[in-house]
């Protein structure tokens, strides 16, 4: 079925089978890589993606459902060559090994930040309880998240 | 397989009478791996996630309507003086999940370990069905979810929400799984006491093929309310040997199984520290509100 929706601010649109998630519609048919499939079950967030503005799985979204809506990936965030500022902090911080988990937590912690400026310790975990890692140990992680925060507030984003 | 989009209820119904196979999908967080795996290949779905009809909730005189279409999310930010039903909701999954999950289909997909499910047995909460032929019926909670994975839906309803009076005295709900996020729930317990009626109310999930209310220690605690005169008097304790009495008849109404996620043995004595556990949570709030006033 053809699938009509905004992408990253653009108007986009694509044949997909009616069974497929929005995960393999935007790796498969728009040729969106970036949100990648580690479990398929929603359990390790590494399709993270925005639906609507909201923060959800990309495969436990039925394509189908994202029909006329707005989906926001981790291609949208930097422009160009320019870094959005969260992924800049997970390299300055240091908080990317494998790199599998980092695009779904990047799209995390920003959906996280831009609800909440100053999270505690405590609503960090929480916002990202539904990211899993299996290289950093998640240390470097939290410091990314502080280092994005804190650029939050001087206003660089 | 077909999508349909229906962008009413009344679409949604003629549409669920015309092609009986047809699965109703909403958030997806429990259809989507049955697909994603291959576990099934429904020949039709139609997608309720965004009627308007089922998205809303309204409370009047103390009664509550949920509809089947509110996300968790949308309960923790809109009905977080909901106690009992605001922790499930925050327990559930992780901010991608609760984003997507709502009670509907925790009462779609009928299992017993669905974190909502204790709270509406705990407020003996109706179910709310709907179809074009028949129009709306309601069930009370127990004579909707049958058993494991299996509900009274027609095959030509959808689940249009569940409504319950609340409750006046606090009211937890807890969990026990391996994380504190993205667990299905070892076991899980509602707790709430209503001093309107001196009653007591415990649901327990996951250690039965449905939710539980487990009467006998309802009953019991109940009446040592009375007699340690706590019905009325917020500071009023309960000696240990009556707070392992109340743990001893919820673990006696379990009827636990051995799982992937964990044995009979161990179900049972969890679901007794959770009933100990959210009786002292109780008995530590009103002594707060005795101190306030």
């Amino acid at each position: 079925m053809l699938i009509r929706l905004n992408v990253n601010g653009e108007p986009r649109e694509a044949d997909a089978w009616e069974g497929a998630s929005l995960l393999s519609f935007l790796r498969d048919d728009l040729g969106l890589p970036g949100s990648k499939n580690a479990c398929e079950q929603g359990e390790c967030g590494s399709c993270s993606v925005w639906l609507d503005g909201e923060l959800v799985c990309a495969c436990l979204v039925l394509a189908a459902q994202v029909h006329g809506r707005e989906v926001r990936t981790v291609e949208g965030l930097a422009e160009g060559d320019r870094l959005h500022p969260v992924q800049e902090a997970f390299l300055g911080a240091g908080g990317v090994q494998c790199g599998f988990c980092t695009p779904g937590l990047i799209v995390a912690v920003t959906d996280l930040l831009e609800r909440d400026p100053s999270p505690d310790e405590l609503a960090v975990r929480e916002a990202l309880s539904g990211n899993l890692c299996r290289c950093t140990g998640y240390q470097k992680i939290l410091d990314a998240v502080r280092l994005a925060a804190e650029r939050k507030r001087e206003g660089a984003w | 397989m077909d999508v349909l989009l229906p962008r009413t209820l009344e679409e949604a119904l003629e549409m669920r009478a015309s092609r009986p196979g047809a699965i109703p999908i909403a958030g997806g967080t429990d259809l989507m791996v049955e697909i994603n795996f291959d576990h099934l290949r429904p020949d039709a779905m139609i997608d309720v996630s965004r009627l308007p009809e089922l998205r809303g909730w309204r409370e009047e005189e103390g009664a509550l309507f949920l509809g089947s279409g509110v996300t968790y999310t949308r309960i923790l930010r809109e009905l977080p003086h909901l106690r009992a039903l605001a922790e499930a909701s925050r327990s559930v999954g992780s901010p991608q999940i609760r984003n997507r999950g709502t009670v509907g289909g925790n009462l779609g997909t009928a299992s017993p370990a669905g974190d909502a499910l204790p709270v509406l047995a705990a407020h003996d909460a109706e179910v709310g069905l709907v179809s074009a032929a028949r129009g709306e019926r309601w069930l009370p909670w127990d004579a909707f979810v049958l058993g494991v994975k299996a509900n009274a839906l027609g095959p030509d309803e959808l689940i249009l929400g569940a409504r319950w009076r609340a409750l006046s005295g606090p009211q937890s709900f807890s969990k026990i799984g391996t994380r504190n996020a993205m667990v299905i729930a070892v076991a899980n317990l509602c707790f709430a006491m209503d001093p309107h009626t001196r009653s007591v109310r415990v649901a327990l999930g996951s250690v039965a093929p449905v939710i539980v209310r487990a009467r006998d220690a309802e009953a019991y605690l109940a009446a040592e309310l009375e007699v340690a005169g706590a019905w009325d008097d917020l500071a009023a304790t309960l000696p240990s040997d009556v707070v392992e009495g109340f743990a001893e008849r919820v673990r006696a109404a379990a009827s636990p199984i051995d799982d992937v996620r964990g044995t009979a043995a161990y179900r049972r004595h969890a679901i007794g520290v959770l009933a100990r556990r959210a009786l002292g949570w109780a008995l530590a709030e009103r002594a707060d509100e005795a101190m306030v006033s």
